[in-house]
């Protein structure tokens, strides 16, 4: 991906390997922001402070309180819509470029509160573009680390100074090569259906675009 | 007609309370801030660096767990009640696993008892170290920090061993246990508690004798014991009231009617004392593990068949047992089917939060941070 650079107008070779380096630099001296909801956070935390994982080993230690002091939001725990605002405007006052990476399955795909939640989200992604995926519930600090350095290869192998904020699609670390999250999602779908459950999110979704349709949100329906 | 241009010195001069006086305003702390150790909210009405009033503002992280119950089956209402307080995982499992055993009449043997005891107070432990860690962090001391991590990664690690997960637990099932104890459990638990014990001394040495702590600490946030009662506060910031009410003690279950232990009571209610009780916690925990590691008694670790399905009789429930912050009650309302028809958690966090509306009145704005890292909040379990 790195051959892409000396291409075009205007581009030379100086300028090429400068933003090399300015990659390179960049993607191993990551801060995160100080954020997490649930779970998940915990075992940020256990992967970050603790003294027995040591996230220090690969230069994404430097936690900031203030998102404006940092380029790189783990988001750690369930979002639910009321704190989708919130967190929108968060990522929004990170300086550029920045980078988000989705820990934990309720930030993936909702988790275990994929079924008949009225509140949380499925998927951050609905809110703000995500770099890295990490699977688990809560992902283990070994699998945050995989994730963290799987953005920094991203970093090194793609962003540079003239396109911040193009990015390639989402990668899902710690998974078989080939796993994508629309195969995931259809799964899920599938997995509503075979089991007769209803998909409050989907029914949700249809009712704002069509308020008359059949099976009015938020219907109680035959529960017995 | 043109502008009137306001300099520096006008607006020094301005007069914005008139009749005397200062004016007061608001600060928003939260969603997003490290010392609410979540997405809490509070509404800070402000009067200089005097706090005036504490409004929290709920709801960031409610997830329609109590709803979710209501469709799910009782073996899967148990991984649900790992995401509330995930710090005392396992007392929210043991307290739903109660509630159903009750209810359908499942009886347990002694050595289900004597783990799931056992259990609980090791993720008591697990929890106070973390809370010391992180308490001495608000403060201001990164220190303490890493010490509790270090202390709670090991115990993690024992936890994994047998129940296969380091955080959300789903260990304890109606009708026993998830699995039998690993091979490596006892001597690890062993090895691990008499780690401790000395590291709840240096805990001690390191931080309760810190002048700047004592300073931060000692008559901050007072909450009399009549006042906890009164906004249903429980546990640790109950006790440190001065009222000794611990539902092990009080109203016994498990094994704990077989156990001696002294249940910590503080003087003043305020942030020391419940800083003191947690750390004396610490110490009478580590004493029950080292006698019930030493009394796990023979027997079967599952009395009915995991893929059995539970039906409930028709009526109403309630259970309720001691987690590391407090009271966690389950209530139960069931219609004869698979699926309860109302499901309820009584958390100890959210009745714990509205003490802070009573003890921040009057303080400085930077003791509003010592305050909540005494109550030891868990923002999903009051959301839900």
């Amino acid at each position: 991906m790195a051959v892409g650079h000396a291409e075009g107008p205007g581009q030379n070779l100086l300028l090429t390997r400068l933003e090399d380096v300015i990659s390179w630099a960049r993607s191993n001296s990551l801060w995160p922001l100080t954020f997490g909801t649930s779970c998940c956070a915990i075992e940020m935390m256990m992967a970050s402070g603790a003294s027995h994982h040591d996230l220090a080993r690969f230069g994404a230690e430097v936690t900031r309180p203030s998102p404006r002091q940092a380029d790189l939001l783990i988001v750690a725990g369930t979002i639910v819509k009321r704190m989708a605002q919130p967190l929108r405007t968060l990522y929004e006052q990170m300086p550029e470029p920045r980078y988000v990476i989705a820990t934990g399955a309720c930030v993936i795909s909702g988790g275990p509160f994929i079924y008949h939640s009225y509140s949380s989200l499925r998927g951050v992604d609905d809110v703000i573009p995500v770099d890295v995926y990490v699977p688990g519930c809560p992902p283990r600090p070994e699998g945050l680390f995989y994730g963290i350095l799987t953005l920094q290869r991203m970093i090194r192998e793609r962003a540079g100074l003239k396109h911040p904020e193009e990015r390639r699609a989402p990668v899902t670390a710690a998974l078989p090569e080939g796993i994508t999250k629309q195969e995931i999602q259809a799964e899920m779908l599938e997995l509503f259906e075979a089991q007769g459950r209803r998909n409050v999110h989907e029914e949700y979704r249809r009712t704002v675009s069509d308020p008359g349709a059949k099976g009015a949100y938020p219907g109680r329906g035959e529960r017995g | 007609m043109t502008p009137k241009t306001l300099t520096l010195q006008d607006l020094l001069r301005t007069d914005f309370a008139p009749g005397g006086g200062t004016q007061e305003y608001f600060v928003n702390m939260g969603p997003q801030h490290p010392a609410t150790h979540g997405v809490l909210r509070l509404l800070l009405k402000l009067d200089g660096e005097t706090l005036r009033q504490v409004i929290p503002v709920l709801g960031y992280i409610h997830r329609g767990i109590e709803k979710i119950c209501e469709h799910q089956t009782y073996r899967q209402i148990v991984h649900l009640s790992d995401r509330l307080d995930y710090l005392s995982a396992l007392a929210n499992n043991w307290c739903v696993t109660r509630v159903v055993e009750r209810a359908a009449g499942i009886e347990t043997n002694e050595r289900i008892e004597t783990i799931r005891t056992l259990m609980a107070e090791l993720e008591r432990l697990q929890s106070h170290t973390l809370w010391w860690g992180v308490f001495g962090m608000d403060l201001g001391a990164f220190t303490p920090f890493l010490h509790g991590f270090r202390d709670r990664e090991e115990l993690t690690q024992i936890f994994e061993d047998t129940i296969g997960a380091r955080l959300t637990m789903n260990y304890i099932q109606p009708g026993g246990l998830l699995h039998d104890l690993h091979k490596d459990f006892a001597p690890r638990v062993r090895a691990w508690l008499k780690d401790f014990g000395t590291k709840v001394d240096e805990y001690d040495r390191m931080l309760s004798g810190n002048l700047i702590a004592q300073k931060r600490l000692v008559d901050i946030g007072a909450l009399s014991g009549d006042e906890a009662l009164g906004l249903g506060a429980t546990g640790p910031v109950l006790r440190a009231s001065g009222v000794p009410w611990d539902l092990r003690r009080v109203r016994p279950y498990g094994v704990y009617d077989q156990l001696d232990f002294v249940v910590p009571v503080g003087e003043k209610g305020d942030c020391w004392d419940r800083y003191w009780v947690r750390i004396e916690e610490m110490r009478q925990s580590l004493a029950l593990c080292e006698t019930l590691i030493e009394n796990i008694p023979e027997g079967k670790t599952m009395l009915v068949k995991p893929a059995a399905k539970i039906r409930l009789p028709e009526g109403t429930f309630y259970e309720e047992l001691e987690t590391p912050r407090g009271i966690f009650g389950v209530h139960l309302h069931s219609r004869g089917k698979d699926m309860p028809w109302r499901f309820h958690f009584r958390s100890p966090n959210l009745h714990n939060l509205w003490c802070i509306t009573k003890i921040a009145p009057g303080a400085r704005v930077a003791d509003i941070v010592a305050m909540l890292a005494g109550l030891d909040l868990i923002v999903p379990d009051m959301d839900r």
